[in-house]
């Protein structure tokens, strides 16, 4: 079994978000970069799935910037077998990017593509159903369950409140959320063996950005706030007032 | 004259197949871009919704093309209904929910058109010929202004645009739509255990965080937001100590809500959770630390033991709501 997982770097969700004086990126300076959060549940199903199958490989794959080799030196540190880096810009919008992930993995010919489900820095849970769609595989967003057995998927995913159960023939794209798998921490012994594991560079492909970014702020500050005391009376107070006031009751 | 096409999600009630809550959004979204084009809007309604014209129509829908007949979304078939409508109409955008389903079938859609992606935006406007939105990144930290100058697909974040009606006489059409492949198949659907209201599409949302002191006094939550009429949520603390499920997290790493009421119960309020909720419109905290950073984002701060303070706003809501 061939899995392909597909990663970005991204700043550290703890990150306090500065607008930089270009107007459409944040602020840099002094903040950390992570795997996202969503993709490291991939990597760290995929790499659970292979075990369970007995055989099979885990690809890395991320398209990004020149730095972004240290989370796939990471990844790889976890149990993937090897990696491909798309050199890119910081920064390249979900087509351009589904686009270059598309054109690495065709030729690899993958039985399951992940990714996470979204990126937390663009937060457009594009690329996952975007790449599906260049590579004309079937796709299944947001799963927080997956299996393989005898060549087909197990897919399950929460809409509404409900769970849906999803039988998916391979090869096929899911997209991790939450409760998928928790990633592991990488031992020293994977540390040291990741520096041993291949590594390949594929090119960006040219694609066109159909959506422009034209300026990034901080969202307007909230009024300042009314305390209420934590009584009886003090409850009437604050239901009154979202009922009258705030009109939200 | 571009034509503004909506994709609205259906669901199987006890009374048979309903448009979903954010479909009013929707429709509201794709009037204004209308009005802007002079084009007319239309809904593709994809399952037997009974009266879908007659609701449609007063928020502003033109015209209602049916598709399906009641069957659960699967991506392949709702996307070639989708390009079927698209094929008929020719939109200038399509619009639909930025929920799981329309998350999904957006992006699939816009990557085989070679449409525009505009995901989960706030707002969405015509600024001449191009389609324009507003959309939160960093999850919510900070805005993002977009810009599309060919055909786009917009997904509209449930619970940020508030429905305006804007009443006509809406007819409906059945679409023809080829059947393909079933690459996916459902298997089974197990029900709601708790709560059936979507976190993400709730007006009013309770939830809990460490503060809480452990699963066992959730009924604290559970009753206050019984007497709201309110979704419960948790903070990720709550959810990685393993006293709420993974469904029920707000925060950057969780769902991200925007509800007309947040109710923050023993949440300190760390970036991660306020990133996932700080749109909300009005919020109230409750914790007992006077310099939790979460008092910096509430409207009201009440600094008391959620332990005496959640049964008191509990007994008050039961004459309110």
């Amino acid at each position: 079994m061939k899995i392909i997982v597909c990663m970005k770097r991204v700043v550290d969700t703890e990150t306090r978000v500065k607008i930089a004086p270009d107007g459409v990126s944040i602020d840099t300076g002094g903040v950390q970069y992570i795997t996202a959060p969503y993709d490291e549940m991939a990597v760290e199903k995929a790499i659970q799935l292979r075990d369970a199958a007995g055989e099979g490989t885990v690809t890395v794959l991320t398209v990004g910037p020149a730095e972004a080799t240290k989370e796939l030196r990471t990844a790889m540190a976890m149990g993937a077998d090897d990696a491909v880096h798309v050199v890119a810009p910081d920064r390249l919008g979900a087509e351009p990017t589904a686009a270059a992930l598309a054109a690495a993995i065709k030729e690899r010919a993958p039985d399951l593509v992940l990714c996470g489900k979204q990126a937390t820095d663009e937060d457009d849970a594009a690329v996952g159903p975007m790449l599906a769609a260049a590579l004309g595989l079937p796709c299944v967003a947001f799963v927080h369950g997956l299996s393989v057995e005898g060549g087909a998927a197990i897919a399950e995913r929460e809409i509404d409140g409900e769970t849906e159960i999803l039988d998916v023939a391979l090869p096929a794209l899911f997209t991790a959320q939450k409760g998928l798998a928790e990633a592991r921490y990488p031992g020293l012994k994977g540390i040291m063996a990741a520096k041993k594991k291949p590594l390949a560079n594929a090119d960006l492909v040219d694609a066109p950005e159909r959506t422009a970014l034209t300026a990034l702020e901080l969202p307007p500050a909230r009024a300042a706030m009314q305390a209420i005391d934590p009584t009886a009376d003090g409850m009437q107070t604050l239901l009154t007032a979202l009922r009258n006031e705030k009109k939200v009751l | 004259m571009a034509d503004i096409l909506l994709y609205l999600e259906v669901t199987q009630g006890p009374d048979g197949a309903a448009l979903k809550k954010p479909a009013a959004e929707v429709a509201t979204a794709g009037r204004a871009l209308a009005d802007a084009t002079g084009g007319r809007v239309v809904a593709l309604v994809p399952g037997d919704v009974a009266d879908a014209a007659s609701q449609l129509g007063t928020y502003g829908v033109d015209a209602v093309l049916t598709a399906g007949g009641g069957d659960r979304y699967l991506l392949d078939a709702h996307t070639a209904a989708v390009e079927a409508a698209i094929e008929k109409v020719s939109p200038r955008a399509v619009l639909l929910a930025a929920t799981v389903i329309g998350k999904e079938l957006g992006a699939f859609v816009a990557g085989r058109r070679e449409m525009a992606l505009l995901g989960d935006v706030v707002s969405v406007a015509m600024d001449g010929d191009a389609v324009t939105a507003v959309k939160p990144k960093f999850a919510g930290k900070a805005l993002a202004r977009l810009r599309a100058e060919g055909p786009a697909v917009v997904s509209v974040r449930p619970n940020a645009i508030p429905p305006v009606e804007s009443a006509r006489e809406a007819a409906a059409e059945a679409l023809d739509v080829a059947a393909g492949e079933a690459r996916v198949k459902v298997r089974e659907v197990v029900p709601a255990k708790e709560q059936k209201l979507e976190l993400t599409e709730a007006d009013v949302i309770v939830s809990g965080g460490r503060g809480m002191g452990g699963p066992e006094n959730w009924n604290l939550i559970l009753d206050l937001a019984g007497a709201l009429k309110a979704a419960n949520g948790a903070s990720r603390a709550v959810v990685d100590a393993g006293w709420r499920p993974h469904s029920e997290q707000v925060g950057q790493t969780g769902k991200t809500v925007s509800p007309k009421l947040y109710v923050a119960c023993g949440i300190s309020g760390a970036i991660q959770h306020l990133a996932g909720m700080s749109s909300s419109k009005v919020i109230v905290a409750i914790n007992k630390d006077p310099e939790a950073p979460i008092f910096k984002v509430a409207d009201y701060g009440i600094v008391g033991d959620v332990h005496e303070v959640l049964p008191l706003l509990t007994e008050a809501a039961k004459g309110f709501v």
